[in-house]
């Protein structure tokens, strides 16, 4: 693995000038996944509606130095199934040559919720595809709606905290689970690189493995949304390394159905220091809904606790 | 050498494919189209094709696949019936606009509800706005030559634009005809070979590809693809002479028959010409000056052409195989009679919406229509808007 020095002379695939929110995680993790990609692949990258691909690709303008191509919501990974349908036989029959790797990349909505049956499909053909869903935990796009991926308690414009319900009344589906039932060769769970940390080069060391896979490939990545979390955009790495620390979002893969955790913290913290930076838990903190904060406890140390027996952690 | 072959109407699509040889066919089963994904994954089986075959989880992600495989500069294509368009619906006007050529066949079937397998045209009559070429085919052998033609027409440099192969499911796709095939070589020349073009995904040079497109440049893209349409046109009939030339089967935007010196004509679409035709003969026999227009191309539509070749009839029933529930008639009437203004004034223009659901249409219900517009010439009293072979 290269040092950061070696990452950071590494050209960069996505162009500054895109119109993405100042702080937004998205280009984040787009970077550090292409990053992974060798001098001489190529990448064919297909975008499922949302944030990234309404800002990075306004005619006549495209951020995109790879091939990119963006149809509808729910069909990243079909769109980019038959691009790489398309290559094998090109290739098989010498018409085209040189290396191509395919991505999809699409949000939690896009990929959680509508695009979950073509990603499924994707998956279960087997394409030499690696699917990235960068999950803020709602469509953020179009006004910070509840998505599957929302965690319990948020307040979201489709789940508002109200004076009979506070905020989302359902935990989120665990898609990273339902990725690792496909039995697909590579699944994995990451964060955006946070400096100083011990799991800083995780998401880009998952992303290089992951290209060197032959097959389908699915990364979870959780990323940041200043807008929709309602935290402040200079903090927003501490409020991930909360949900990493507090064991909310462990870094774990899945390589041919073995679970390796990535990090496990010294100390798990209580999962209040990843509801409380964030505005959109701010209502859990009232006395009366303190009974929720227990149960999302509860609920997180569950899931833990069945990740750590998975991955055979005394 | 061309040879006699007995097919049905699907097998012959399927051969058809298998000749064309693309590089990507991605399908999901929907009766009646199936059999079309089903031969040709056994050709792709045995070897005989070297396609990429993708059996994707819904005819959604067919659409979608096919689109990323011929963004991607492959030669694509699939096939679907009846709900299956109706999924693949969002996609089909984004390959239009995308200017993704591939070639769709459709066996029309009824659309739910309720549930129905059977032929009528509602499926691609609703997908007729979506931005892609619609070829209809009276028999097996026109499903066959059209298919074959499609390849050409979709993708010619100034139409890029994604063709519908529509054939009446059942009647044509399960019914064993004799037809005449091409040989693999002549087709091969034929459709040509299919190079991947630089502004492709796969094409050298990185692409982008379905931006977002703001108010300051859709309707600019929206017009340079209606104007890919309009020269479609031409295309179409250029296609049609070439293949002439190599199968001495002529092909035109539609067909006349016997329309020379008809007062009373019909106008209709895919198998249900093949009764008319019957029905014109028996009548032409007891002297009766009876006509029929079938239409094989409803996208672009070629509206002077018919209005014109109608020009001479003193009535016309517009024969529409699924209902539009518009309250004014069914789609290709509105169509035609539109066409007919300003060009062939003064006739009596009337409809019938007939067929659903795979209602069998009999030579007793055309025979019903020509004399409905005899009965309308002698006395000037007639319905503009009919139900044909309906219980009421």
């Amino acid at each position: 693995m290269p040092n950061l020095k070696e990452l950071s002379a590494k050209k960069v695939r996505l162009t500054g000038g895109h119109r993405m929110c100042a702080g937004c995680g998205a280009p984040m993790v787009v970077n550090w996944v292409l990053k992974a990609l060798k001098d001489d692949e190529r990448a064919v990258i297909a975008n499922a509606t949302g944030c990234l691909e309404v800002s990075t690709c306004l005619y006549p303008y495209t951020a995109w130095k790879d091939s990119w191509i963006h149809t509808a919501f729910e069909n990243a990974a079909a769109t980019g199934s038959g691009a790489e349908a398309a290559y094998r036989a090109l290739k098989r029959k010498g018409v085209i040559d040189g290396k191509y790797k395919f991505i999809a990349f699409g949000g939690d909505g896009g990929t959680y919720d509508i695009g979950i049956q073509s990603l499924s499909g994707a998956m279960e053909r087997g394409h030499d595809l690696l699917y990235v869903c960068y999950d803020n935990g709602a469509y953020m796009n179009t006004g910070i709606q509840r998505s599957s991926a929302t965690p319990m308690g948020a307040d979201t414009t489709t789940s508002p905290a109200g004076k009979v319900k506070p905020g989302k009344q359902q935990y989120r589906k665990d898609l990273t689970e339902v990725m690792v039932s496909h039995h697909i060769p590579y699944v994995a769970q990451t964060v955006p690189a946070i400096p100083g940390t011990q799991y800083m080069f995780d998401l880009y060391n998952k992303a290089e493995k992951a290209f060197s896979i032959e097959g389908p490939k699915f990364m979870n990545v959780l990323t940041p949304c200043p807008r929709g979390w309602r935290c402040d955009t200079a903090t927003e790495l501490e409020v991930i390394k909360a949900a990493v620390d507090t064991c909310f979002w462990p870094l774990y893969e899945v390589e041919n159905g073995v679970y390796k955790i990535n990090y496990i913290p010294k100390e798990k913290k209580p999962i209040t220091e990843w509801l409380k930076p964030q505005g959109r838990f701010r209502h859990l903190f009232k006395p009366e809904n303190e009974h929720i904060i227990k149960m999302i406890q509860e609920e997180v140390d569950r899931r833990w606790e069945r990740l750590l027996h998975l991955a055979n952690v005394k | 050498m061309a040879k006699r072959v007995s097919l049905s109407g699907n097998e012959a699509v399927a051969f058809g494919m298998k000749q064309i040889n693309p590089d990507v066919v991605a399908a999901f089963p929907i009766t009646p189209s199936t059999e079309v994904p089903q031969y040709f994954s056994q050709f792709v089986a045995n070897g005989q094709v070297d396609t990429e075959f993708v059996p994707v989880e819904s005819e959604h992600s067919a659409m979608s696949a096919c689109i990323g495989a011929a963004a991607a500069g492959g030669r694509v294509m699939t096939a679907t019936a009846s709900a299956g368009l109706a999924l693949m619906w969002e996609m089909l006007y984004v390959g239009a606009s995308m200017r993704t050529p591939m070639v769709l066949a459709v066996t029309n079937r009824a659309l739910s509800g309720p549930i129905n397998i059977h032929n009528d045209h509602s499926d691609t009559m609703g997908a007729r706005d979506s931005g892609w070429i619609q070829l209809y085919s009276e028999s097996a052998q026109e499903a066959y030559d059209n298919l074959i033609q499609a390849v050409r027409i979709g993708e010619h440099k100034d139409v890029q634009l994604p063709v519908m192969v529509c054939y009446d499911g059942f009647i044509t796709s399960h019914a064993v005809e004799n037809l005449e095939m091409l040989d693999d070589a002549d087709v091969k020349k034929f459709v040509g070979e299919k190079r991947v073009a630089p502004f492709a995904l796969l094409g050298g040079d990185p692409i982008s590809m379905g931006p977002l497109d703001l108010p300051n440049h859709y309707f600019e893209h929206k017009r340079l693809q209606a104007e890919a349409m309009k020269n479609a046109k031409n295309v179409i009939l250029e296609v049609a002479a070439e293949y002439e030339k190599l199968t001495g089967r002529k092909y035109s935007f539609f067909e006349e028959y016997k329309m020379e010196d008809a007062e009373a004509a019909i106008v209709v679409i895919n198998s249900t010409a093949g009764t008319a035709k019957y029905v014109i003969d028996n009548l032409r026999a007891q002297g009766k000056k009876v006509g029929l227009i079938k239409i094989r191309v409803f996208r672009p539509f070629p509206a002077e052409e018919i209005a014109k070749a109608l020009k001479n009839v003193k009535a016309v029933a517009i024969m529409d195989k699924a209902d539009s529930f518009s309250a004014a008639g069914g789609p290709l009437f509105n169509e035609v009679r539109s066409a007919m203004y300003g060009i062939a004034d003064g006739k009596i223009v009337t409809n019938y919406i007939y067929g659903l659901g795979g209602r069998d249409v009999t030579s007793v219900n055309i025979e019903k229509v020509y004399s409905d517009l005899f009965s309308a010439i002698e006395t000037g009293k007639y319905e503009v808007y009919n139900y044909l072979g309906v219980r009421e």
